[in-house]
């Protein structure tokens, strides 16, 4: 099946989805990667407000490379990064907000419980930075700029980006676990 | 017969080389992905090879690097016996990336090992890259192929016993299984065998430069088939396309070894060539 989804998503916009579906997502998308994500976590610790609301919010596991304008920040390049690094934070990162989509590369391991009836992950295709790059109409805002270009949040405006492939869905069915155990059985046979 | 060529217009050749492969891929690459789409049964992973696809056509639209990872710089460089360039090549190919990292522009990567600490300007000991071969004639043939880091992660190397050569095939599987969707697949795999321990490695890099649409023979297709029923496919998510072709370079070894090695490159397999000299 194929959805196009308007941001911010509900839980009922992802609840129908299932893993293998492909996604087209408008609006606004939040780039974090390692240090946001810690940053995310800490201020959660101390009780401390976010300067950016995750209700219905969907991340995108993405390092870009920003080039500064007259009319503001322009994208260059930003495709996704591999998405196993931040598998650790996640689920406390979910526990603590709503948010409904992670957007990614290569899968998470150890996250579908904490995905289960809260949150999507959507793979993008690896490497495809041009192509992200177009369907990324505004850098809305950056928070967190300190943390380096690559680590900031970036607020995007996005129109129809995608494909996005439903890898988790919320009801716990993985594609990239069961394509990795097929592999293995596979190659258990050639031994 | 000299062969003069001006420090200045070769530093420009090999900026605008950098250029041309970083934004598109080459010809036997850009078919072997083509035909994987329409043959590719999986819808996943179709979608994915259209993804790759379009970007493609992108990036070419606008002049901009297909990938955020621009890559490592490595050179291969044959250069004739009676080529005389007459300045120090390695130096101006060290500026020329210097220049196609500011123009292009190119995301700097690299960094000293231990500090982590960015040159900025992808240059740094060691890097570029640079694979120097002496051959005979006149002409200087210069080949760019800027390495991403997601593949040449998932590459690996073993040193077998002598007796072991049964048991190559299932390394290459094992190295694909361990790497899954990690390095972007569809791969092309480059596999070194013999030599030494670098020089298996680098036999298996020069193994990816192999036309992608040259023949594979023996075990070559073997692998090839092999790791294509493993259903990783593309990027992961299942599907027949996980390789575009598996080649294999050999040399002799030490009768008490069996170096074994393979490199692994995203479906941007990303390389140019330029050749000074040429007789007109």
């Amino acid at each position: 099946m194929e959805y196009h989804l308007q941001t911010p998503l509900k839980k009922e916009d992802i609840e129908k989805l299932n893993a293998g579906d492909i996604v087209y997502i408008s609006g606004e998308i939040l780039t974090a990667r390692d240090e946001a994500h810690a940053r995310i976590l800490e201020m959660g610790e101390k009780k401390e407000e976010l300067p950016f609301s995750l209700e219905g919010a969907v991340i995108y596991h993405c390092g870009p490379l920003m080039q500064q304008t007259e009319n503001g920040w322009k994208v260059i390049s930003a495709g996704p990064t591999t998405s196993g690094r931040m598998s650790k934070m996640t689920p406390s990162l979910l526990k603590a907000h709503g948010v409904r989509a992670i957007i990614g590369k290569g899968g998470m391991k150890g996250v579908t419980d904490a995905l289960k009836s809260r949150c999507v992950y959507l793979a993008y295709t690896g490497g495809c930075a041009a192509l992200a790059a177009e369907l990324i109409k505004e850098v809305k805002t950056v928070h967190w700029l300190d943390l380096g270009m690559p680590e900031a949040v970036w607020v995007l405006r996005v129109e129809e980006f995608g494909p996005l492939i439903v890898g988790i869905d919320t009801k716990e069915k993985d594609i990239f676990a069961e394509v990795r155990e097929k592999a293995q059985k596979q190659l258990e046979k050639h031994e | 017969m000299s062969t003069k060529i001006s420090r200045e217009s070769f530093i420009r050749s090999i900026a605008d080389l950098l250029r041309k492969a970083e934004i598109e891929l080459p010809d036997d690459v850009m078919n072997a992905l083509r035909k994987a789409e329409t043959t590719e049964e999986n819808q996943v992973a179709k979608s994915q090879l259209q993804a790759i696809l379009k970007n493609l056509e992108i990036a070419k639209k606008h002049g901009v690097p297909m990938c955020q990872d621009t890559g490592i710089m490595i050179f291969f460089v044959e250069i004739g016996s009676e080529f005389q360039p007459g300045f120090d090549l390695e130096a101006a190919i060290r500026e020329a990336v210097v220049l196609a990292t500011a123009e292009i522009p190119l995301r700097p990567n690299a960094v000293d090992p231990l500090t982590r600490k960015n040159s900025g300007n992808n240059t740094g000991v060691g890097i570029p890259d640079i694979h120097w071969k002496l051959i005979p004639g006149n002409q200087l043939k210069i080949t760019a192929a800027p390495k991403g880091a997601g593949s040449e992660n998932m590459s690996a190397l073993r040193m077998f016993n002598p007796t072991e050569t049964g048991s190559i095939k299932n390394f290459v599987l094992e190295t694909i299984v361990n790497a899954g969707g990690m390095p972007c697949p569809p791969l092309t795999i480059g596999v070194g065998i013999g030599g030494s321990f670098d020089a298996a490695a680098r036999l298996a890099k020069e193994a990816l430069l192999e036309p992608l649409d040259a023949p594979m023979e023996g075990l070559e297709r073997e692998i090839f088939e092999a790791v294509n029923s493993l259903g990783i496919g593309c990027m992961g998510l299942g599907g027949s396309t996980t390789a575009l072709s598996v080649h294999m370079k050999t040399a002799h070894c030490h009768t008490a070894s069996l170096p074994v090695a393979v490199n692994i490159q995203c479906w941007a397999n990303r390389h140019a060539s330029v050749v000074f000299g040429r007789d007109e």
